[in-house]
């Protein structure tokens, strides 16, 4: 674990991995919840780290932050972390049409047939590493290594809302329609993103996450 | 009636939005802070007009806005000086300033100028702008299409219940944007992936190029250059907050403003702290921009 510093206010805590950036996120955002984490405006993970933001003017705990990520069940992060040791939170279950314009491209790349492609993609247990690019955009991983694939090599100009794709060690729903570069698999018809819905995102990071084939 | 309270925008000018302070604390679910780019003058408009600092107001950029009262109100507008004036919507135009606190009539137009030096003026009405919140903001995100679309002539906007009247009617000094802006900047959390970013930002003088807006504040200059063991290497993509400064391949810098998004794949050299992105907000393209590493 390395401690940098982000701005007057901001601690960027690298992690070795991404399990161990989500134990440290949920010991975080279940400390701020309960009130041990005072004066804590954003906690933020992405792929290898986590971002702790202080009001402005004020400063991060930093040794209430290090106590908190180590004294975590997972125990000091690393490489084996286990992310879903300690309470196990809810599973998410996204229910997708399997009929995505790149299935073909995925199946013929990992060398499997489109109903293998579907059947692995449906049967792995995803966790919501970090959200981005736009409100409720989750990145997720747990993906089998054989549909870890490149982006593909031009963007689409327009991804329709709840189109289903992949890219590198990640996959996720598009939330509205927007350009985009992952290797669509399908689509569901859930929302993922209502600012009015309480929560306003389906996917939120740490979110445990499985998708069912439809037809 | 409080619900009776307007103003309706007839002309919005190059670019008007509702702004507030934003809506922090959604970070994790990818929604971008946003509200006022400079949050002190919104801060000054609210408290001209006897309103809480973070109740709804327009940011006009580069002037040009009129409106018209539809009922009684007060309106302060701040941000860099620009020529206010006030008017029956006829001919005859009555210049009242900006920084003071103007009383409009029903019926009465208010009309912005453009601003000599600066880019953003702020419009406060007593009660606030009274449009729908959206996750607890009114502020119009143009990155994530959050909030009110940006206003266009012929918007009727209502007002909330005005307030006590403000208790000190004096005008408040303006300062006027600089051609050369020079802004702390803290270096971290990724300096170790340039080659003596301090000092190569030491003696770097920005331009603010055109394709600033919201999102970031585009700089031009000498690019700044990878460190020797990171050339080529691709960052995992990290949280990014208004402030920090995103150094991608090209060593072009954008300093991320109120709309950028919550996560960003370039290494960020060094983060500029909240009290200074207001004079950002304030810098037209072609304004210089020195960033003092700390």
């Amino acid at each position: 674990m390395r401690l940098l510093r982000y701005g007057a206010s901001g601690l960027l805590i690298e992690l070795p991995s991404s399990a161990s950036v989500t134990a440290a996120y949920r010991a975080l955002r279940a400390a701020a919840a309960d009130g041990r984490l005072p004066g804590i405006v954003e906690l933020v993970p992405a792929a290898r780290t986590v971002l702790v933001e202080a009001a402005a003017g004020a400063r991060v705990p930093v040794d209430l932050v290090r106590g908190l990520i180590s004294e975590d069940p997972a125990g000091e992060p690393g490489e084996g972390a286990d992310p879903d040791s300690g309470e196990r939170p809810t599973e998410v279950v996204i229910p997708v049409h399997y009929d995505g314009a790149d299935l073909e491209l995925v199946a013929r790349t990992a060398e499997l047939s489109v109903a293998e492609v579907i059947e692995l993609h449906s049967s792995a247990e995803y966790t919501v590493a970090f959200c981005g690019f736009s409100p409720g955009f989750g990145y997720l991983t747990g993906l089998p290594e054989p549909l870890r694939q490149a982006r593909l090599a031009d963007s689409r100009p327009s991804v329709p809302a709840g189109s289903v794709g992949l890219a590198g060690e990640f996959t996720g729903v598009y939330p509205r329609s927007s350009p985009g570069g992952w290797r669509l698999l399908g689509h569901t018809d859930e929302v993922m993103f209502d600012p009015a819905a309480n929560p306003p995102a389906k996917l939120a990071p740490g979110a445990r996450v499985r998708f069912e084939p439809v037809d | 009636m409080a619900t009776d309270r307007a103003v309706t925008v007839l002309r919005a000018g190059p670019l008007a939005v509702i702004t507030d302070l934003g809506r922090p604390g959604q970070a994790h679910i990818g929604v971008p802070r946003s509200g006022a780019l400079d949050r002190d003058a919104l801060r000054l408009a609210n408290r001209l007009v006897g309103n809480p600092e973070g109740h709804a107001g327009l940011e006009v950029l580069l002037g040009g806005l009129e409106l018209r009262a539809e009922s009684n109100c007060t309106v302060a507008v701040t941000g860099p000086p620009v020529p206010v004036w006030r008017h029956g919507g006829g001919a005859e135009r009555r210049a009242v300033g900006s920084h003071q606190v103007v009383y409009l009539r029903a019926g009465e137009h208010l009309e912005l100028g453009v601003p000599d030096a600066g880019l953003r003026s702020y419009l406060a009405c007593s009660g606030g702008l009274d449009v729908p919140e959206e996750l607890g903001s009114r502020s119009t995100d143009l990155l994530s299409g959050l909030g009110p679309a940006k206003v266009s002539d012929g918007d009727r906007l209502a007002l909330g219940t005005a307030g006590d009247a403000p208790a000190d009617a004096s005008p408040v000094p303006a300062s006027v944007p600089p051609p050369l802006v020079t802004v702390p900047v803290l270096l971290g959390p990724r300096d170790d992936w340039f080659a003596d970013p301090a000092g190569a930002l030491r003696c770097t003088v920005w331009t603010v190029g055109p394709a600033s807006n919201r999102i970031g504040l585009r700089l031009a200059g000498e690019p700044l250059e990878r460190a020797a063991d990171r050339d080529g290497q691709e960052l995992p993509s990290e949280p990014v907050r208004p402030g920090a400064v995103q150094v991608p391949p090209s060593g072009q810098p954008v300093v991320f403003l109120a709309d950028a998004p919550t996560t960003g794949g370039y290494p960020v050299v060094g983060v500029v702290p909240e009290s200074a992105l207001g004079a950002l907000a304030q810098a037209r393209p072609g304004t210089q921009v020195q960033l003092s590493p700390r």
